[in-house]
Parts: structure tokens; C-alpha cells; sequence
């Protein structure tokens, strides 16, 4: 088992980050789409995906079997069979793996619920170390404003109603993403994130994005593939 | 009464409080007899008056049906098989054994987390990755390894079950050997060392299954009654007048501990 940080694979991976509704996903997308018309072969990867897995989760989100332990650990299933099936493979072939969530999302999310911070990270051991994570940041306010907006009701553990710490949705989804936004900014330092800040226009973050990624882009990724215009 | 102790790190939002049941764990490979003495202690153990829960891998409410799914298309990763089973026995630790081992239960179970990590470590995967996981696990009362020797003697014993050779036991997921035999042969050859590695580690009593089902059966009872005398055991009922802090009505506590 190789383990976080030991990984050679001749590809790369760039990794999408932050609370529901700061915009990663939009801006995830917009990378996509330019990505593949500069001719690179782009693979993406979104949290929450493998078909063996999601059978498991929606039946235990709806009948509201998870504990903290067991959310966490499922969702390392899930994500152990993304690594394995979809992000080591092409990485090994050369190729851009766009991942919309990552273990950053798990760890911010199960530390939230309890889970201690330590046995967590061991338990993604075994995740590819990303070529570079996008963490955007959007102040608490705007985030909930713009899922609100977006959604008329919060799901159960969405809203981490399971926690107990409130009888209010709402409040609930404040109080859990307030520890989670904690728990990201935490991480910042400790996984060398790169903070991008949510509230600056869309075009904005993109351009930021992209000089970034351009950075790691050789011309030779295309090469590999027949692809170079 | 005793304290719950865990390997590693105890699972968030369990309260670690003192509980009167036995956790009692039959260990072993493919093909020793585990589920035959499981049948038989529970038998014994109900017959004696004691409130028996047993257990076993893929057997969780949240992902049994999952687990089996995934190992019938034979597209399961080994990582991702290494966390489903963390996930189904996290699932029956919480719901099942510890509500039990509070109420008072004896819980039996057909494989605990040295298996999970056997397998594991049969495939490459880090010794230390996989037991910080199970750190979460209850240090059982007591661990019963039932032992063969060898691969040999544990395929012959497949044969004499009838059952035949299947693709997980036989770890050809593994690309060991280009048949089921030879398959079996190898892997499970790498998990007997694992097993022998953990014995001392995870101080197993070690039986010999080679024996007849009649012999082994009378050293795991006789073991078995020295853990469960140690003191009297308290049942679910009267748990109600000796509980010191929550005292729970007796019949909630014997509605939850079943979980099944």
C-alpha cells in the first residue's frame, strides 16, 4: 500500500475544496471545459460516485442508519473505490484527474461529527496526495445564503440534524458548517491548501485557477496521448 | 461489571461505561468449523439461561446486502474491500454487540476485526493502516483461534463441506495461481501466518480444530463457562435496580439489545 505523499504517478490531480455552496463545483466545470479544448485528456471525479457504494449510502441516508463512525467509514469505501478505479489509473496513464471533493471534504466533515482528527487522516492513508487542492473560501453567511437560495429543503444529515445540535434545519446546517469552515481552515497550513476567496466574481477565481494549474501543465501530457493541436 | 476498553481511539458519541455481557470472538480460516461451534455454544449457552446475541462479517444492517453485492461482480478493489468490512463491522458494533454487552448479554461472534485484518494483510496492505481503523474494536473477553495446520488440511475440508471452492476464499483476486485450488492453497497459506503472527498480539486461545467437532466443542465450553462464572452474570431485568448512573426500564434495554 503506498501511502499519502508517496505516490509517482506521471499524471496530475487537482482537487476542488470548501463549504456547500462556495462555488467550487462552478468553477471545477469551467476548469473542465478549458482543460479540454487546450487538448488534454481530462478524467473527472466526483465525491460520493462508486457504483458499488451508492446503493449503501442512499439506502442508509434515508433510513438514517449512520452513526459518525459508520458515515465516515462508508464514505472511505466510496472514496477508496474512486482512488482505485478512477483516479490512480489514469494518473498512471498520464493523464488530469479533476476531483470535485477529496479526503479534505471527509476531514472536515467527520471531525465535525466527532470523529477524532488523527484516526481520520489514517483511515485516507492510502489517498493519492493531490497536485494541487483548491480550497474556496466564502464567509460563512454567503455560503448558507446561497444553498438556502438554491435549495428549498436541507437534507437530513446534510444539515447535520443527526448531531442533535438543534431542532432547527437551518440552525442545524449554520452550527455544521461553522465547524466545518473551522476544521478546513485548520487544514490549510497543515495540507499545504491553496485558498481561493469565494467572493470574488466568478471570472476572477477562474483566471487564478488557471495560472495555477498552468503551472504544472507540461506540454508533454498532451504529447503522450497524440492529442498536441 | 467491567470497563470497556478499546484497541485505539473509542468510537465519538459512544459513552465508554461499564457493561455486564461477554464479548467472546471465534476465530479462524476458511473452512475450520467456526460456524458449526457457534451454532453448537449458542445452543449450550441458551440452554443454561443465558441471553445469547450472535454475530458475523457482512452480517450489518447499513452494509451487508452491499458487500455481498460488490463481491458477486468480482470488481471489488482491495482497499475499498478493506473499509466495506470496516464499515459493516462498525455498523454491528454499534447497533448490535455493545446494546447487547450493555443489557448482558453473551455476545458470540463468527470472526471479529483479525480476520478483516489477515485478509488485509494478505494483500499488501499496511499492517498499521489496518489496525489503527479497528482501533475503534472492543478488546474482547476472549478470543478462541481455531486452528489447522495447514492449507492442505483446510481445503480438505472445504471438499468434505460440499461447498466447493468460491472466489474470495480462494483470493483470486489476488492472481496467485491460475485456478481455485492452488489459489486457495497460497492464500490461505499467507493467511494462517497472519494469524499465527497475531496470536500472541491479540493473546488468542489457541484450539486445535483439527480434533473432532465433538472434542473441540467440549474445550471451547469448558473454557467458555470459567469467562462467564468469573461473576455472576447480570441479566437485562435486573440491571433495572443495580445500573448506578442511567437506569433504564428493563424492557427498553432488552428491546435494543437484540438489534437484530
Amino acid at each position: 500500500m503506498i501511502s499519502y505523499g508517496h505516490h509517482r504517478y506521471p499524471g496530475r490531480l487537482f482537487v476542488v475544496e470548501g463549504t456547500d455552496g462556495s462555488g467550487k463545483s462552478t468553477q471545477l466545470s469551467l476548469l473542465h471545459q478549458w482543460l479540454k479544448s487546450e487538448g488534454y485528456p481530462v478524467f473527472f471525479s466526483e465525491w460520493n460516485s462508486s457504483p458499488l457504494v451508492k446503493d449503501t449510502t442512499r439506502r442508509a441516508k434515508k433510513r438514517r442508519l449512520f452513526t459518525p463512525t459508520t458515515f465516515s467509514l462508508l464514505h472511505a469505501t466510496d472514496f477508496a473505490d474512486r482512488t482505485e478505479r478512477d483516479i490512480i489509473p489514469p494518473l498512471k496513464a498520464g493523464g488530469i484527474v479533476l476531483a470535485d471533493r477529496y479526503i479534505y471534504t471527509a476531514f472536515a466533515r467527520d471531525v465535525a461529527r466527532g470523529c477524532s482528527r488523527s484516526w481520520v487522516r489514517e483511515v485516507y492513508k492510502f489517498a493519492v496526495k493531490p497536485t494541487a487542492a483548491f480550497f474556496f473560501r466564502a464567509p460563512l453567511d454567503v455560503a448558507v445564503e446561497r444553498i438556502a437560495s438554491a435549495r428549498p429543503q436541507l437534507k437530513y444529515y446534510e444539515a447535520g440534524m443527526d448531531m442533535e445540535w438543534s431542532d432547527d434545519e437551518e440552525d442545524s446546517f449554520k452550527i455544521f458548517q461553522g465547524k466545518i469552515l473551522d476544521e478546513y481552515n485548520h487544514m490549510v497550513s497543515e495540507f499545504g491548501l491553496t485558498v481561493i476567496d469565494g467572493t470574488q466574481p466568478i471570472r476572477t477565481q477562474q483566471r487564478q485557477m488557471r495560472e495555477i494549474v498552468g503551472r504544472y501543465l507540461k506540454e508533454k501530457l498532451k504529447e503522450k496521448v497524440g492529442l498536441t493541436k | 461489571m467491567k470497563e470497556m476498553k478499546f484497541y485505539g481511539t473509542p468510537l465519538p458519541g459512544v459513552e465508554v461505561e461499564p457493561y455486564s455481557g461477554k464479548l467472546i470472538v471465534i476465530e479462524g480460516t476458511d473452512g475450520v468449523g467456526r460456524s458449526t461451534h457457534v451454532a453448537l455454544l449458542r445452543t449450550w449457552l441458551e440452554a443454561a439461561g443465558h441471553a445469547v446475541l450472535d454475530t458475523g462479517m457482512t452480517r450489518s444492517v447499513l452494509a451487508g446486502r452491499g458487500i455481498k453485492n460488490a463481491r458477486t461482480g468480482h470488481t471489488l478493489g482491495r482497499l475499498t474491500m478493506q473499509l466495506y468490512y470496516a464499515t459493516d463491522f462498525a455498523d454491528r458494533l454499534e447497533s448490535q454487540m455493545l446494546p447487547a454487552l450493555r443489557a448482558g448479554f453473551i455476545v458470540l461472534t463468527d470472526r471479529y476485526v483479525y480476520s478483516a485484518i489477515a485478509r488485509a494483510a494478505a494483500r499488501g496492505a499496511d499492517p498499521n493502516w489496518i489496525r489503527s481503523i479497528y482501533g475503534i474494536a472492543l478488546v474482547p473477553d476472549a478470543v478462541f483461534y481455531l486452528r489447522l495446520r495447514s492449507a492442505e488440511e483446510l481445503a480438505a475440508r472445504v471438499l468434505a463441506s460440499g461447498r466447493g471452492f468460491d472466489f474470495w476464499e480462494s483470493g483470486m483476486d489476488l492472481g496467485l495461481a491460475d485456478d481455485y485450488y492452488d489459489s486457495f492453497v497460497a492464500y490461505q497459506k499467507r493467511l494462517l501466518r497472519e494469524f499465527d503472527r497475531m496470536t500472541r498480539e491479540y493473546r488468542f486461545h489457541v484450539v486445535d480444530a483439527s480434533k473432532p467437532v465433538k472434542r473441540v466443542a467440549t474445550a471451547l465450553k469448558r473454557a467458555i463457562s470459567r469467562i462467564v462464572e468469573e461473576e455472576p452474570s447480570t441479566s437485562a431485568v435486573d440491571l433495572k435496580t443495580t445500573t448506578r448512573e442511567k437506569p433504564k426500564p428493563a424492557a427498553e434495554s432488552a428491546t435494543a439489545a437484540p438489534g437484530t
